[in-house]
């Protein structure tokens, strides 16, 4: 049970069943959907830019508890970010959680994404945690295929 | 050939011994994040018994060899045990004769096979296939790829939330311009079994051909393919505790005579020039290169051992598991149950309020419990729904009310992390 607690952590919880920023966004300037078909997550992600800088991020969508708090992070983390601030955030985010589960995450700048350092033991499911960050990126890039991380 | 080991080892006697059959399967002997493992993901591969293991070590040590071929011992020893095989097959499927019975790799190829073949030399622009909206992706895609390349249309019969076909629907689909029924004996994502006979019987007298994906009735039903009287019938070795990778097509040996060949290669022609091939007689013909002789006769080896424990004690000891588990899952708060066909078997597909099945999953397979969650290949049926995915337990010849008991347990764990 310790180690499901360590995967599902109170802050986990809490963003996957009250999401921040969860709404749709008329005046987004950058939109992505990501889909994850053989688990089922679904994710929208909008921003909007004024010119380098992320004035707004939200969501849409349905998802595993990861996805869902993934992305609820996410989008309270990118609020007001530089474009390079967001992609050196998705790097540290990345490196944690496809580092080795035995050593001690190097929590350096990572915030509260810390959180998700549990992913680690659960290999099958970093593809939850890292969906929302591959759509901002495709959304920021003006990809328009669906993207997936399966 | 030795014809059943497993009885010589264990002689399961009846009434069903659970215990005993558990015992044929050294997989189930493992703990699992330091619990047993229980495995209840069958519907997507089920366990092998020994014998089957067995089988296969024999073949490589002492038979292996190409079929059909060689004069030397081993060959003929190969051809002999294969061919032997064929037989066993054409008798558990109850088809007339074994030019009927084809190898291939599995339910996929099989009905590839089928598209391929009968579909392009059937099929013309206007014309209609038809499947039903519980078909797994490989009984939609290969009649997709055949109308696209016949300007073709799929039709689909429309189920209701039970998970059950709509018979006066099917009865209206059947037109004129509809040339292949194609069906999915029991439902991999629902255990929704379907009036296949009926629908068969429907579609004979508007004289259209009738293909039956019986990938999941393979491990629980006895199957009599000329009482059902359809047309082709495919399943794979896997689904009923043999090895992967081997399958079985039967085809009415007067279409599978007129058939064009589904692959080029060895085996499959009785000459070659370059001015012109002839092709090998049935069912030689849809056998193009070296088959997969070591799993075949692991699929032969698997036969006799469920013919000796007997489908009806299996259907008796299923339909005991799948009513307890319904029963035990029905009272848990939260649980919505998504497959409640009056005749189903096999399977228990669900959704837990508040928490997406692969968070359930995850969980549960922390208390040594594999489940499948997801969309089994039947996207259909999740939109029919409007579901993202489900949690689906499948139930075997080796599991327990008591591993259904701990599947239960560990869904209350799930709601004590999601609370």
């Amino acid at each position: 049970m310790d180690e499901l607690r360590e995967l599902y952590q109170e802050m986990i919880l809490d963003h996957h069943k009250n999401p921040r920023n969860f709404h749709g966004m008329d005046a987004a300037s950058h939109a992505a959907e990501g889909y994850n078909p053989l688990c089922g997550d679904k994710v929208t992600v909008y921003l909007q830019l004024d010119r380098d800088t992320i004035k707004d991020i939200s969501f849409e969508g349905s998802g595993c508890a990861i996805c869902t708090a993934s992305t609820s992070v996410m989008t309270e983390l990118l609020q007001g970010k530089t474009l390079s601030e967001a992609e050196a955030l998705f790097g540290r985010f990345r490196a944690l959680v496809t580092s080795d589960p035995g050593e001690k995450p190097d929590q350096a700048g990572l915030g509260k994404l810390v959180i998700f350092a549990g992913v680690r033991e659960y290999p099958i499911r970093i593809k939850c945690a890292t969906l929302p960050w591959h759509t901002m990126q495709a959304a920021l890039e003006d990809k328009s295929e669906t993207v997936s991380t399966e | 050939m030795r014809t059943n080991p497993a009885t010589e080892q264990h002689g399961h006697s009846s009434p069903y011994d659970v215990f005993a059959i558990r015992k044929d399967f050294p997989i189930l002997r493992q703990k699992v994040y330091g619990k047993p493992l229980i495995y209840l993901d069958n519907a997507a591969t089920a366990q092998k018994p020994q014998v089957v293991i067995d089988t296969l070590r024999r073949y490589y040590e002492r038979t292996n060899s190409n079929v059909h071929r060689g004069v030397h011992a081993l060959s003929q020893r190969a051809t002999e045990e294969f061919e032997n095989t064929r037989e066993k097959i054409r008798d558990f499927i109850d088809a007339s004769d074994t030019r009927e019975i084809v190898f291939v790799r599995g339910t996929t190829e099989g009905i590839n096979l089928i598209a391929v073949s009968y579909g392009d030399s059937h099929v013309s622009a206007g014309d209609e296939v038809v499947v039903s909206e519980m078909e797994h992706h490989s009984n939609i895609v290969p009649w997709q790829l055949l109308c696209e390349r016949k300007g073709a249309h799929l039709k689909v019969i429309p189920m209701n939330d039970d998970g059950e076909l709509l018979i006066d629907e099917y009865a209206k689909l059947l037109t004129p311009k509809t040339k292949i029924v194609s069906l999915v004996y029991v439902s991999n994502s629902l255990g929704t079994i379907n009036p296949v006979k009926q629908m068969i019987e429907m579609a004979h007298k508007k004289g259209i051909c009738v293909v039956i994906d019986g990938a999941q009735a393979a491990p629980h039903l006895a199957v009599s393919v000329r009482e059902l009287d359809c047309d082709f019938y495919v399943f794979s070795s896997h689904k009923m505790y043999g090895p992967m990778g081997v399958g079985v097509v039967y085809g009415k040996q007067e279409l599978l005579e007129k058939m064009p060949p589904y692959q080029g290669g060895g085996d499959m022609i009785k000459s070659v020039t370059f001015a012109k091939t002839i092709y090998n007689t049935l069912p030689f013909k849809f056998e193009a290169g070296t088959p997969n002789v070591g799993d075949v006769l692991g699929l032969g080896a698997v036969v006799d051992y469920l013919q000796h424990i007997g489908y009806p004690a299996i259907a008796e000891h299923e339909r005991d598991l799948l009513e307890y588990a319904t029963a035990r899952l029905s009272t848990v708060d939260g649980i919505r149950l998504i497959g409640t066909a009056k005749d189903k078997l096999g399977v228990v597909s669900f959704v837990l309020d508040g928490v997406h099945p692969h968070d359930l999953g995850t969980i549960v397979d922390r208390e040594g419990i594999a489940i499948r969650t997801g969309h089994h290949c039947t996207q259909p049926i999740m939109q029919h729904y409007n579901l993202p995915a489900t949690s689906r337990a499948s139930f075997g010849i080796y599991n327990t009310r008591d591993e259904v008991d701990a599947l239960v347990a560990s869904i209350d764990k799930v709601k004590e992390v999601f609370k």
